[in-house]
């Protein structure tokens, strides 16, 4: 290679800095203070406070709003990233007259990631009301998985691609039946996969809104809720959330960090 | 016993089939079908009394919102290019860098890149919107610099939107950028510098043909959803720069009329499948199903 060049550090601590900056704001304000009768966020700065995180959860809907959308992000991740590992794995081993219909599922897999979400919302909404299914949990639980699956196919598909079948022929030559070569030898290897597959779509699921906008129904799940709270103001306590959130979201970064230099490289 | 190794012949080229069946009648069922449904809406009418909607195989509904939201198609199309340019721009220098000088930090800065992820995407804009506003930081200080004069106001205009997709789409076009880059075979880089390359021609001839691939996905990543986006317009813009999630969205949730908002929702599906075509074109990409 040639020299380092002394331009790009610069300005790529600087693009850093322009994406935490917003972060930096939330978590500063969620000390802030309100001096006004009706506790809402103000960016005026009014001194340093604790009293958000000891209140954390005197806003009724908010907390419930929080919980609501922490169960349907784990629910929807977890099935998106079973049924999404099966689909992944029955593309990468199985092809041409084993596999009939690959192409199409193919197919159907871009057209799912190429859907604007409004498109996906919108139509789920349609399909709904045509149907009369009420709208709650269950249809935020049917949607979230729509939009993350094909997302939990493409991240194992790229980790099984890279695996070596001749491991799992190894076990069977070895007398191993095929659930337990599953079990001992193939999940543990695309292990890593699945669990970014996972995080993407809890993450995914966590933080979406304009599905969740059409096909929430009377409840809300966090990102709606907020977005609702816009226009009367929004409590401190939606900070004190978001802060905490964050914080979980990157001590879990870390840690998929940390495992996955543990594996050996490929 | 023959019934017996059928049955486990059988069995076995079931496996396909079974192990991708539930995520294909989940999606088949839930995404295709409602696309279906939302057409056949679309060609419904509805009373506006009882709701009921009867099958008319009414046309003319495309015609009618296509000319009643044109405006907020082109100003969406417009937005979500700006936002994806810029991204692809900023994006470019600072995924060469971690890709190819990441060195021992690598997941640390992809993680950085990242961080924007661990924050909601509606709190963030609602935080650009404080931080864009004219008493906001940014703008106290251009004033007090005397940089800009004193009725100078970011928010309602297309540029305040335009920043915030970009904005909030920067890591879903950073990281495809540089899982390509990484890919690169830093050899190649070396052989073009031998065979007298000048800096310019390395990336022209080596590097971009390379990352197109991750290009194609940043673009897939970031104006498809960018054009769909109506929270960032409804935070940080106003009436004159609508863009056409809002008016979707006002069809199905505020003036509940689902016929208007499926032929406009199915309208921006087909618009959304040709720009990936266009897109793909101008980018290079020969086969659109190796970029995905």
């Amino acid at each position: 290679m040639s020299r380092k060049p002394r331009f790009l550090p610069l300005y790529s601590w600087l693009l850093i800095g322009y994406l935490v900056l917003p972060i930096l704001v939330m978590i500063v304000y969620s000390f802030n203070d309100v001096v006004t009768g009706i506790p809402n966020v103000s960016f005026t700065w009014n001194g340093f406070t604790t009293r958000w995180y000891q209140h954390w959860s005197d806003v009724p809907g908010l907390t419930a709003s929080a919980w609501l959308s922490i169960r349907l992000a784990v629910a929807a991740s977890a099935v998106a990233t079973v049924v999404g590992t099966m689909l992944a794995l029955a593309l990468v081993r199985y092809s041409g007259r084993r596999f009939r219909g690959k192409a199409a599922i193919d197919y159907l897999m871009y057209l799912n990631i190429a859907a604007p979400e409004i498109v996906m919302g919108s139509s789920l909404l349609g399909l709904f009301v045509t149907m009369r299914i009420d709208r709650g949990f269950w249809t935020l639980f049917l949607t979230h998985v729509v939009f993350s699956v094909a997302y939990v196919v493409v991240t194992v598909r790229a980790r099984l691609t890279g695996f070596d079948v001749r491991l799992e022929e190894a076990a069977a030559d070895l007398g191993s039946q095929p659930l337990a070569t599953f079990r001992l030898v193939t999940f543990p290897l695309i292990l890593p996969g699945v669990m970014a597959g996972a995080l993407m779509a809890f993450a995914l699921s966590l933080d979406d809104f304009v599905a969740s906008d059409f096909v929430s129904g009377s409840i809300q799940p966090f990102p709606v809720w907020v977005y609702g709270a816009t226009r009367i103001g929004i409590p401190p306590q939606v900070f004190v959330f978001g802060t905490a959130i964050f914080s979980l979201g990157l001590i879990a970064a870390v840690i998929s960090v940390v495992l996955s230099r543990r594996q050996p490289a490929r | 016993m023959s019934r017996l190794a059928g049955a486990r012949r059988w069995g076995r080229g079931a496996t396909p089939y079974a192990l991708g069946a539930p995520a294909v009648v989940w999606l088949f069922a839930l995404f295709l079908i409602p696309l279906v449904v939302m057409l056949v809406k679309a060609l419904e009418t509805c009373s506006p009394i009882t709701q009921a909607c009867t099958m008319t195989w009414h046309w003319s509904e495309f015609s009618y919102v296509w000319h009643g939201s044109a405006q907020s198609i082109f100003t969406s199309l417009r937005f979500a290019a700006y936002a994806t340019i810029i991204d692809v721009l900023l994006s470019f220098p600072i995924a060469y860098w971690i890709a190819f000088y990441g060195g021992r930090r690598k997941n640390f800065f992809l993680l950085m890149l990242l961080v924007p992820f661990f924050v909601s995407f509606v709190i963030r804009t609602i935080i650009w919107q404080f931080l864009l506003s004219s008493s906001g930081i940014i703008l106290t200080l251009a004033r007090d610099l005397h940089l800009v004069g004193p009725n100078y106001h970011v928010l309602q205009t297309s540029g305040a939107v335009i920043a915030g997709l970009a904005y909030n789409y920067l890591p879903f076009t950073a990281l495809p950028i540089f899982v390509a880059l990484e890919r690169i075979d830093k050899n190649l880089l070396d052989a073009a510098r031998d065979l007298y390359s000048s800096k310019v021609e390395v990336f022209r001839r080596v590097i971009f043909p390379l990352a197109r691939p991750g290009v194609f996905a940043a673009f897939l990543l970031t104006f498809i959803p960018a054009f769909g986006d109506y929270v960032n317009q409804q935070v940080l813009g106003g009436i004159s720069n609508t863009m056409v999630g809002t008016v979707i969205q006002n069809y199905f949730l505020t003036f509940s009329n689902p016929t208007s908002g499926s032929a406009l929702s199915a309208i921006v599906m087909g618009i959304s499948l040709i720009a990936i075509v266009i897109g793909g074109i101008a980018i290079g990409a020969r086969n659109l199903g190796d970029y995905v």
